[in-house]
């Protein structure tokens, strides 16, 4: 796959870090000029994952690092991946049941995986566990046309 | 962040700016201390200067929804902005809270179902 573009970057699972990720992801995907509701997707689906990366991943050790990479591809196409080096899941498809959670106590909906699934156009998750989490995420930008 | 403003048996949370993660646990201190104090009958979270909201929202109104259940009172949602309303659809949370626009004279409730 043509890569046209792409950014990298990597930052402590902090939870002041969840707004700069977004905004970073979507600053990237205004050079496909977006409409209002395509980055408004991008933006909370982004904010789910890194999230779940910050609450989840490394809850019982010192925060690790999440890793994103966003890259433009043929066919204005926006794919997103992050990446955490945390517990990993160790049941994934009980992790994406809506309203699943394994932080109740946190108040986490549970709708993490949901929200990243219907605001995008496929979602990815791999994980292992004690090897961390990997979530990639793609989105093709319709300019509002179907 | 949020401004609480208090009248007789009405407690309304002015939220404003980005409701995430980061920000959620402090919003709910806030709010669950004066419900606590005030008992009131009417909680309103007020989404009109929210500009931006992910399902940490949801998990906010689903808690504030469990306390309101636990102190007998109701909760309205006031004001959501179209990326909330979305995610506020997305998760069924406009069924656990009347939803209203209150600004520019939309006063009745809204049906926000696709």
């Amino acid at each position: 796959m043509n890569t046209l573009n792409e950014l990298k970057c990597t930052f402590p699972a902090r939870s002041e870090n969840e707004s700069f990720a977004r905004t970073m992801v979507c600053s990237f995907a205004s050079q496909l000029d977006p409409t209002v509701e395509e980055l408004a997707d991008l933006r909370t689906a982004v904010s789910e994952a890194v999230t779940n990366s910050i609450v989840h991943a490394y809850r019982s050790t010192e925060p690790g690092l999440i890793a994103v990479t966003v890259r433009l591809l043929p066919g204005d196409v926006i794919y997103i991946r992050i990446a955490d080096k945390g517990c990993g899941i160790a049941d994934i498809e009980q992790a994406m049941q809506p309203l699943f959670s394994s932080a109740p106590a946190e108040e986490r909906a549970g709708l993490g995986f949901t929200v990243m699934q219907s605001f995008t156009d496929s979602l990815t998750v791999r994980s292992k566990s004690g090897h961390g989490t990997t979530v990639t995420m793609r989105k093709k930008l319709r300019h509002g046309k179907e | 962040m949020v401004e609480l403003k208090e009248e007789p048996r009405k407690l309304t949370a002015m939220l404003s700016g980005e409701l995430d993660h980061h920000h959620a646990k402090e919003i709910r201190e806030a709010i669950d201390f004066a419900v606590r104090e005030q008992l009131p009958k009417t909680l309103i979270l007020d989404f009109g200067h929210v500009t931006f909201m992910d399902s940490s929202g949801i998990g906010l109104i689903m808690g504030r929804s469990r306390l309101l259940e636990e102190t007998g009172g109701t909760l309205e949602i006031h004001n959501p902005p179209q990326q909330i309303r979305k995610v506020l659809r997305l998760s069924g949370a406009d069924r656990l809270a009347v939803i209203r626009d209150t600004v520019n004279g939309k006063e009745p409730e809204h049906e926000y179902a696709q």
